[in-house]
């Protein structure tokens, strides 16, 4: 279900009892999810007295954006009914290039744009291979995931690059004093990203034809649309937000390791799943991929947070992500 | 007819999904050896009540008895050991498998001794048995071919072996003719006479009133989840049959007004594709409905690919309005003023997972935004006023396209080349498997459509559609035009000894390029 469906509905809903606006809010794609997510900050609330205070939420916000940036893009790359894997070492990728430039003495804007066009080449690379190589998206970008990383090994000899500026740093760090809170940079980005590809998605002929492609591709060829290029603006645009949380997070962190988000494709992809993104294309909204990046930082600080060993985290989270997509099922099931 | 002969009863058969009772109190039977008919227009319940028959729906109320003995079907696999098996329109077989495994899918017999033990297949004994089956049948098939490797008429052949392997009493055909050719369909009917033969109960879904007539001893109609009918075939009239299954009369199956025939609008001289199409020419004039006849693998549906640019072709000039198009993709197609109404609206035609709203306006994005940019209020009022015009029941714009009846969707799969308004409208089997209505609106459309100014290539397998609606016949035979015939002169026979290669006719071909 498309959310410019729900943006219609809530249209609607307003001219309509109120009940109306409750079954169009209870309808919605995300609120199932939406659901786990409002449980688990209640419970952690209460059980600890460390997860509702402004530093923990912010820390837990900051922690996911650039996760929640890249799943934008891999959310339109699965309505696509297609896979993104190479966005862990795209990411890495893409800061470390800003990294290596910014240490030569180029500009912080130029080094930035220098990190984003690199995520945006390897994306169109992955279109091109995917479309005009008819490879399948898994097997492209396999292949690319393991080149990508194997260049951040490559060009630094497997050092990371050290002693970036602060001007650049700040696009990590940097806390914007709004109504007496800080909030951090990266959330702002986030929201503006999420702002952006949802407005691209639901309003725009690209959007429209990116729901067209993966709910039938052979319909909408035979429309007369060009369905390769939808698919290269797709894989290119999800690198080019990739590459955004990249340069962001290499920001956050003051340093660009070769080792930098490696297997961060998992967190990605788990996030736009968990927010109802299906895999079998033609549905995902921006709002969920929002909710299922929150779950799951929510999950990894609440565990931690709780006294969960950090060796068992990963089993918990596993458990988590099969739990929340089956529930979803359900719902959809029930309907 | 003892209560032995009488292998199905189902008696009082009430089934209601969220918002539609589907079937209300319905009773069915068939006797051992008998062809039951089960007609009713699309939504009329008949696919339910054999899905119930075949455990892949519960029922809400009613008995099932068979061979006089009450059974409650619980699963697919329940049915298929109570002797019931079905083949759907959509075949249920594994294309890369050979026909021998998909036969005995699910109950391959084990090889003897510690090839038992260890669960190998006695390969050997499988290929033989199936071969069996197969030729009980009288399929020309080795059982050691690929499902994907057979045509569409063969891989049903397959099905229908795959039926008998496990000893079904009662063979469901949900609209079996549907995909096949005037040949084949001959065929067909034969192993169904084998069949009954066999003492084995068919019921024969089908939307084709002729075939009833031909094949069927006795016919049910269901109209709105009732039974509104049930008598045996010396009783049928086909007027009959019609009025109850739509509850009004239909004077006129095709109705075609008469269009004025305009000047030359399109124009296609050698197209080949090497092996499938080969050096087919033609013109098409404004107004015009150009029939496509052929057997099916005459390589129609390959020339209507062809000429919008699906497939590559090795050779062939396209001209639209004295102009020659390049058309090496749908793109161009539609950007030289083709529209394409292709034969399977499932897989080709609609996304089935988007509102009609998206599927109506999805080739004209570009003429409803600016930059990119949609214009959201002029998308719906498009998609609005053909879902009007062409009495699209759908219960608003959001609803999704497979929710839709056939007839419907076919309607939505129209509304979005309409919406585009191309000077050439392609339509692959525009009423396949549609309800008698929808099928007389469509035709009505066409007509319309014509009398606009628009040309018409149609594709039919149904030579009454062809006979009715065509205004020049173009008869295909292994990938050639073995004849274009004028309306005056096409006759079933006519078009039935060019499509079967007994008549070979190349002047035709080159007064045709001419007209």
């Amino acid at each position: 279900m498309s959310s410019t469906e729900s943006a219609q509905g809530s249209a609607m809903a307003m001219a309509r009892p109120r009940g109306m606006i409750w079954r169009n809010v209870v309808g919605r794609q995300e609120f199932g999810v939406f659901l786990i997510l409002l449980a688990m900050v209640v419970f952690l609330s209460l059980y600890t007295d460390t997860f509702l205070t402004s530093t923990n939420i912010f820390n837990i916000l900051r922690a996911f954006s650039w996760i929640a940036i890249s799943a934008f893009g891999e959310c339109m790359v699965i309505i696509t009914a297609g896979i993104e894997l190479s966005v862990g070492s795209v990411m890495g990728l893409s800061g470390l290039a800003s990294a290596m430039l910014l240490v030569r003495g180029v500009s912080v804007p130029v080094a930035v744009a220098g990190g984003l066009v690199t995520g945006l080449v390897v994306g169109f690379l992955n279109g091109l291979m995917i479309t005009k190589g008819r490879l399948p998206p898994f097997i492209a970008t396999l292949g690319s995931l393991l080149m990508a990383r194997g260049l951040c090994y490559g060009l630094t000899g497997g050092w990371p690059v050290r002693d970036l500026p602060q001007t650049f740093r700040n696009l990590g760090q940097y806390d914007i004093p709004i109504a007496g809170l800080g909030v951090p940079l990266p959330l702002i980005f986030m929201l503006v990203l999420a702002v952006l590809t949802s407005i691209f998605l639901t309003r725009t002929v690209w959007g429209y034809r990116i729901y067209a492609v993966g709910g039938n591709e052979t319909a909408t060829a035979l429309s007369g649309i060009n369905t390769a290029r939808v698919k290269v603006m797709v894989y290119s645009l999800c690198s080019l937000l990739t590459a955004i949380g990249g340069v962001v997070m290499t920001a956050r962190l003051g340093v660009a390791a070769p080792t930098a988000a490696q297997g961060y494709e998992l967190d990605v992809i788990a996030a736009a799943v968990v927010g109802g993104t299906s895999l079998s294309g033609g549905e995902g909204t921006i709002l969920g991929v929002l909710i299922g990046a929150a779950i799951m930082q929510v999950l990894r600080n609440g565990l931690v947070l709780i006294g969960v060993s950090a060796y068992w985290l990963q089993a918990v989270q596993g458990l988590v992500i099969v739990l929340a997509i089956m529930l979803d099922q359900l719902r959809k099931r029930r309907r | 007819m003892s209560e032995q002969e009488i292998t199905l009863r189902m008696e009082g058969i009430s089934k209601a999904f969220p918002g539609v009772q589907a079937l209300d109190n319905v009773d069915f039977e068939a006797a051992a050896g008998e062809v039951v008919a089960l007609v009713g227009e699309n939504g009329a319940g008949k696919s339910t009540l054999m899905k119930i028959l075949c455990g892949a729906y519960r029922k809400d109320a009613g008995r099932i008895f068979l061979r006089g003995q009450e059974t409650e079907i619980e699963s697919p696999y329940h049915a298929q050991q109570m002797g019931i098996a079905i083949i759907y329109q959509e075949f249920n077989l594994t294309p890369n498998q050979s026909a021998a495994a998909n036969i005995f899918i699910a109950r391959e017999p084990r090889q003897r001794g510690l090839g038992r033990f260890l669960n190998f297949v006695d390969r050997r004994r499988i290929e033989r048995e199936a071969q069996e089956h197969l030729n009980r049948v009288g399929a020309r098939v080795p059982s050691t071919a690929l499902i994907r490797d057979l045509s569409v008429a063969k891989q049903q052949m397959v099905e229908v072996a795959k039926a008998l392997a496990v000893d079904a009493r009662i063979i469901i055909m949900d609209e079996p003719t549907s995909a096949l050719g005037e040949e084949e369909v001959e065929t067909l009917f034969e192993i169904i006479g084998t069949l009954k033969e066999q003492d084995i109960a068919i019921v024969f879904i089908t939307h084709r009133l002729e075939e009833v007539f031909r094949i069927a001893d006795r016919v049910v109609v269901l109209r709105d989840g009732q039974r509104v009918g049930s008598m045996s075939i010396g009783e049928a009239a086909s007027d009959k049959v019609i009025h109850l299954m739509v509850g009004r009369e239909l004077t006129e199956m095709f109705h075609k007004e008469e269009a004025e025939i305009g000047e030359p609008l399109m124009e296609v001289r050698g197209l080949t594709r090497r092996g499938v199409v080969e050096d087919v020419s033609f013109s098409l004039r404004r107004g015009e409905i150009l029939g496509f006849a052929g057997l099916v693998g005459a390589g129609r549906t390959e020339t209507a690919r062809l000429l919008f640019g699906v497939d590559r072709k090795d050779a062939g000039e396209i001209w639209v309005d004295g102009q020659q198009v390049r058309i090496n993709s749908p793109v161009d197609a539609v950007a030289a003023g083709l529209g394409f109404v292709p034969e399977d609206r499932g897989l080709q035609g609609l996304v089935l997972k988007l509102p009609v709203l998206e599927n109506v306006v999805l080739p004209t994005l570009n003429n409803h935004s600016r930059a990119g940019w949609m214009d959201q209020r002029g998308l719906r009022n498009t998609a609005q006023t053909y879902v009007d015009k062409l009495n699209i029941r759908t219960p608003h714009l959001r609803q999704k396209a497979m929710f839709l009846s056939g007839g419907n969707q076919q309607k939505v799969v129209l509304a979005k080349w309409l919406a585009l308004q191309p000077k050439v409208l392609i339509m692959d089997e525009p009423t396949r498997g549609i309800d008698v209505g929808a099928k007389a609106e469509v035709h009505a459309l066409m007509s319309q459509l014509a009398q606009a100014g628009m040309g018409i290539i149609m594709i039919s397998s149904e030579l009454p559609e062809i006979l009715g609606m065509s205004d020049r016949v173009l008869v295909m035979h292994e990938g050639r035009a073995a004849a274009i015939l004028d309306r005056a002169e096409a006759t079933q026979e006519k078009i039935m000894a060019y499509a079967s290669g007994e008549i070979n006719n190349i002047n035709m071909t080159a007064k045709g390029v001419e007209a």
